[in-house]
């Protein structure tokens, strides 16, 4: 079966320079490895490192060390080493995300939000926004919100927003981060239906889920992040 | 990468006497991207996107930019002629205040339809139409066309400043601080009004502005610079998110949470 997702030898600190210049080792000689259609689980309490985990994949957070190859348009892409340009291409066509917050734009209305990854990877707007209405339907969100900006949105109606744009596209790897953390036990139901759907597809799932009924249900592995403490020099 | 850059910067300094300007500034931009440059005032945001965009001639260092043929020339072995007529068509320039973008004492339309005169558009009527099309699209009332600026409030005018400048079709648009004196329900609407122009023309831009807000919503890369110097760049969210250098801890540590 294809991987194309494999972490190797990844390792995270932050400088806090405001702070004395104060070095946290966050993870280290992280490995895994994700395969098509298989659902891994980044398990751990919290403080453990999950979050960056998934931000390094993404590339919102640089990692210190390591490898994240992708296989990207057919070839292998080291995330770590790779330039901006090759990073927003990654993440136009090969890697989703499901963040836990919406970042919301002033006056764009929630069915443009989610129907905006699809426009970006060359779809129409006519078909981009139809998807756009089924996903959002499919999550229950009510229909007169759709035209609205989510910017005044409940909590869990933001969520399912930031679901369905995650969702729509057909990337062959989705992170997702905590996706169903503010969504009661009916939409929390449909996104992991969602999930079992997009394994079918052959879609490579990263996630954080710390409803263990939800983790449960979607989890194929569970990556112990634990074991990726960082090593204390003796103190 | 097949694409080749937009514009290229090698080594660009401007120095004022023994005072830094700018110093070893380079980077390439991309067609359709959008590079944000932040840092606090004295910087040399603002040295650098002036020469960059051929008004202030650097001390050192090359400019490149691709032509619509293709050629890829540096901007100060061009002629004077030539790079005017980049400056008027292939290129625009939103200055933080609009006054020193626009004619104040012309109407609105004529604004508008100016840039399109320079690039030999005679008929009357088509320009009219090109000029009432584009205040449409910065959402300006149809019945505003004859007034003169100065009638405007700061965010029509600013609005009325790109539609002048989007008028022509351009490729690559350098912006100054292009929300700064509008107050924020007016900066709201412009921005969206800008990411979309952006995004629908596929525009390059290189945006200088303080504002980590507005460089978050508008670019896909940032350059920070702090005294001259270019300390960190890098994608957008990853420097807003995970900043490395000292001074960018700084700046996004300094952001107000509402």
């Amino acid at each position: 079966m294809a991987t194309p997702l494999v972490v190797s030898e990844l390792t995270k600190s932050f400088t806090m320079h405001l702070q004395g210049g104060i070095r946290l080792s966050i993870v280290e000689d992280v490995a895994f490895a994700v395969r098509a259609g298989e659902c891994a689980v980044l398990g751990g309490p919290s403080g453990v490192g999950k979050s960056s985990i998934l931000k390094m994949v993404y590339g919102n957070y640089c990692a210190d060390g390591g490898q994240i190859i992708v296989s990207h348009r057919g070839e292998l892409v080291d995330l770590v080493a790779a330039d901006p340009r090759t990073v927003m291409a990654v993440r136009r066509e090969t890697i989703g995300y499901v963040s836990q917050f919406l970042r919301v734009v002033p006056r764009v209305s929630a069915l443009d939000v989610v129907a905006e990854p699809l426009l970006a990877a060359g779809e129409t707007p006519e078909t981009a926004r139809e998807r756009s209405a089924a996903l959002l339907s499919r999550l229950n969100l009510p229909e007169r919100l759709w035209s609205l900006p989510p910017a005044t949105f409940s909590g869990g109606e933001q969520q399912r927003v930031n679901v369905a744009r995650g969702f729509i596209t057909a990337h062959p790897i989705l992170l997702l981060d905590e996706p169903t953390a503010s969504l009661d036990k009916v939409n929390a139901r449909v996104v992991v239906d969602m999930i079992a759907e997009k394994k079918q597809e052959g879609t490579a799932l990263l996630g954080i889920f710390h409803d263990q009924e939800v983790r449960e249900a979607v989890a194929d592995t569970i990556i112990d992040v634990t074991g990726f403490a960082p090593r204390r020099d003796a103190a | 990468m097949t694409e080749e850059a937009l514009l290229s910067a090698r080594s660009l300094s401007k120095f004022y006497g023994n005072r830094i300007g700018c110093a070893d500034v380079s980077f390439d931009l991309w067609p359709g991207e959008v590079l944000a440059v932040v840092g606090e005032s004295g910087s040399g945001k603002t040295t650098l996107l002036n020469c960059l965009s051929t008004r202030l001639l650097p001390t050192s260092g090359v400019v490149s930019y691709r032509m619509r043929d293709g050629t890829f020339r540096d901007l100060y072995r061009m002629s004077e002629a030539e790079r005017r007529f980049l400056m008027r068509t292939d290129w625009g320039f939103v200055h933080q205040n609009p006054a020193d973008g626009l004619r104040m004492t012309v109407s609105a339309g004529a604004n508008v339809g100016e840039r399109l005169m320079a690039l030999g558009e005679r008929h009357y009527g088509n320009i009219r139409a090109s000029a009432t099309d584009w205040l449409g699209r910065v959402e300006i009332a149809e019945d505003r066309v004859d007034d003169q600026p100065r009638a405007f409030s700061g965010g029509m005018r600013q609005r009325l400043q790109i539609a002048r400048n989007l008028v022509t079709g351009p490729r690559l648009v350098f912006m100054d601080e292009p929300t700064g004196g509008l107050d924020v329900s007016v900066q709201a609407r412009l921005l969206d009004l800008l990411r979309g122009l952006v995004q629908d023309m596929g525009l390059a831009a290189l945006v200088v502005t303080h504002d980590l807000a507005v460089a978050r919503l508008l670019s896909h890369r940032i350059m920070v610079m702090k005294e001259g110097y270019v300390v960190e760049t890098g994608l957008t969210d990853r420097v807003l998110d995970d900043p490395q250098a000292p001074y960018t801890q700084l700046l996004v540590s300094s952001i107000l949470q509402v």
